[in-house]
């Protein structure tokens, strides 16, 4: 893994490779350098499996970190490319995709458009509904959304659902004289 | 005399790649498949525009299943996950847990017990056959053999029974959980299980007479949705969807894990690609699974600790760090994406399950040129799960 971080390194301004585990590494690239590394990964180096494509949301950092995960089998060993973007508070975020290189991207970049709110400008079918119907609020998997907040305003809570604490009824159950 | 198809009621190809089908020609008609028909695997539909009784355009829609989980398990402790990860497929739940309970314990720095490991094996074996056998009778029923899913359903059975005097539960087990599993196995519990392997191999002998040499099965199912091995990769193909193409996809074999590689066994692999080849290639890896299951009786150690000393689970915080693992399900690959930061709570779990990519991307490309009654058998053919993608 090392080896090959070299190498990258040489073609990439790649950060500090995560080793962790023999077959399993994680480097940071800039975000215009995302393109020109997965296809050097892909046709040169063996890495022709996308495994998955997912985001963390940093809300701390006002980041975004989309986490490409690419495999190669015949070395038995996995890459995740990390990539960190802006996250606006509000709003979109923008990603290029990568759908060209692998078609089922098209899928994952759908599901961060809609769940993360990061646009991937000209990746088919990105903007049409994936899981979610007539959603209105603030993408769901950010971590700025409250669901319980969100379950409170849009449903009635439904009568006969009492919510109790624990040790109270559990010592009333077990005690119930009180002694 | 040459023949040629007549291609002028089908519809063109825009500069963008999507076709220019005009729903006010007369020509196409909008067809839903789903959610609630017999011929579809689970919570989904796949909206069919067809041209006469030929699907020349197919789209996947799920969100009828959507329970948010990844969200869910950013709610809680890591040890309040382990509960709710079964629950995100529910004919083979174990491999949620092992994913689950292998990334928390490396990120942790524990390592599960060596009987633990073989007791993990040995039930996400278990699960495969389960699954597999759900697979047999929805592939036979999708081409009218309804017979054969009362047999595989029959021997599931038979399996849920030793996995529930193994685990207490017949769906959900919440048996493997970070650090190793809940307990070892019952008195008895091998001569049992060889009870019902018996009993298994006797009703593949049965599907293999009725399904696999039925002329109506061969004549629907050869040639249908082949799969060009040399999109496996481009399409995220994996597990027996890559195998029947002769694309040896194993991760028990690639990556090996827990104790695979002190068993002995070969991946089953096809040559054509179709859904024949599928087919074959799950029913000759339920015998796989069958002898693993033995091989794993016969080695593994039946005393010594089945779980590791964990911290106080309610205040188990772990350190900042990320990982993803991987395993070998009936469908194909399985893996977990666990980032975590440090506190009490993981940061992201993401679910990486085969279906998102053979459900989505793989089937709206195979559909094209079937015919309607064929689309259920495709679908199957491809053994899907919706909610791995709709976690």
């Amino acid at each position: 893994m090392r080896e090959l971080h070299q190498r990258l390194k040489s073609l990439f301004p790649l950060g500090e490779l995560t080793e962790q585990r023999p077959d399993l590494g994680f480097v940071t690239v800039p975000a215009e350098y995302l393109r020109p590394l997965l296809l050097q990964l892909s046709d040169r180096e063996g890495f022709t499996h996308l495994v998955l494509l997912t985001a963390v949301d940093w809300i701390e950092d006002g980041q975004f970190q989309l986490t490409y995960l690419l495999s190669n089998r015949g070395a038995a060993r996995d890459l995740g490319v990390r990539v960190m973007i802006p996250r606006p508070a509000n709003g979109l975020a923008t990603m290029d995709g990568i759908h060209d290189i692998w078609p089922t991207a098209a899928t994952y970049q759908r599901e961060l458009r809609e769940m993360f709110g990061i646009d991937f400008p000209g990746s088919p079918r990105v903007d049409e509904e994936f899981i979610l119907e007539g959603w209105i609020d603030k993408p769901p998997y950010r971590r700025d959304f409250d669901t319980k907040k969100f379950s409170e305003e849009n449903f009635n809570h439904r009568p006969g659902r009492e919510t109790r604490d624990p040790e109270q009824y559990m010592k009333q159950q077990l005690y119930p004289d009180g002694k | 005399m040459s023949y040629t198809p007549d291609r002028s009621l089908y519809p063109a190809t825009r500069p963008d790649g999507t076709l220019d089908i005009d729903l006010t020609s007369g020509k196409y008609l909008k067809l839903w498949q789903g959610p609630q028909h017999p011929g579809i695997t689970g919570n989904m539909s796949v909206e069919l525009t067809v041209c006469g009784d030929e699907v020349v355009e197919g789209k996947t829609h799920v969100g009828y299943l959507h329970r948010g989980f990844e969200k869910l398990m950013e709610r809680r402790t890591f040890i309040q996950v382990f509960p709710i990860v079964c629950r995100v497929c529910v004919p083979e739940p174990d491999f949620n847990e092992y994913c689950y309970a292998a990334a928390v314990e490396e990120l942790a720095g524990i390592e599960a017990p060596e009987r633990a490991r073989w007791i993990r094996t040995l039930i996400l074996e278990m699960g495969r056959i389960n699954s597999y056998m759900m697979y047999l009778g929805g592939q036979s029923g999708a081409f009218g053999l309804g017979v054969i899913g009362q047999w595989t359903t029959y021997v599931r059975d038979l399996m849920l029974d030793r996995f529930e005097e193994l685990t207490g539960a017949r769906i959900y087990h919440m048996f493997i959980l970070p650090g190793g599993v809940r307990d070892g196995l019952p008195e008895g519990f091998e001569g049992r299980m060889e009870e019902t392997l018996r009993e298994i191999e006797r009703t593949l002998k049965d599907v293999e007479e009725v399904m696999f040499r039925n002329a109506v099965f061969k004549k629907r199912a050869i040639g249908l949705g082949y799969i060009d091995p040399a999109l496996m990769d481009t399409y995220g193909v994996t597990g027996p969807n890559a195998r029947a193409g002769g694309v040896a996809k194993d991760v028990r074999k690639d990556q090996p894990y827990l104790v695979y590689p002190e068993l002995d066994f070969e991946p089953v692999m096809g040559t054509d690609s179709d859904c024949y080849a599928r087919a074959d290639v799950r029913r000759r890896d339920v015998q796989v699974s069958v002898d693993l299951i033995r091989q794993i009786l016969a080695k593994m150690p039946h005393d010594g600790p089945v779980m590791a000393k964990l911290p106080n689970v309610l205040h188990w915080k772990i350190p900042r760090g990320e990982t993803y693992i991987r395993g070998e399900c009936s469908r194909g690959e399985y893996g977990y994406y666990l980032v975590t930061d440090g506190s009490g709570y993981p940061r992201r779990i993401n679910v990486r399950g085969p279906s998102y990519t053979h459900a989505m991307a793989l089937l709206e490309r195979l559909i094209v040129n079937v015919n309607i009654s064929d689309v259920a058998g495709l679908m199957v053919s491809l053994h899907t799960y919706p909610p791995e993608i709709e976690r």
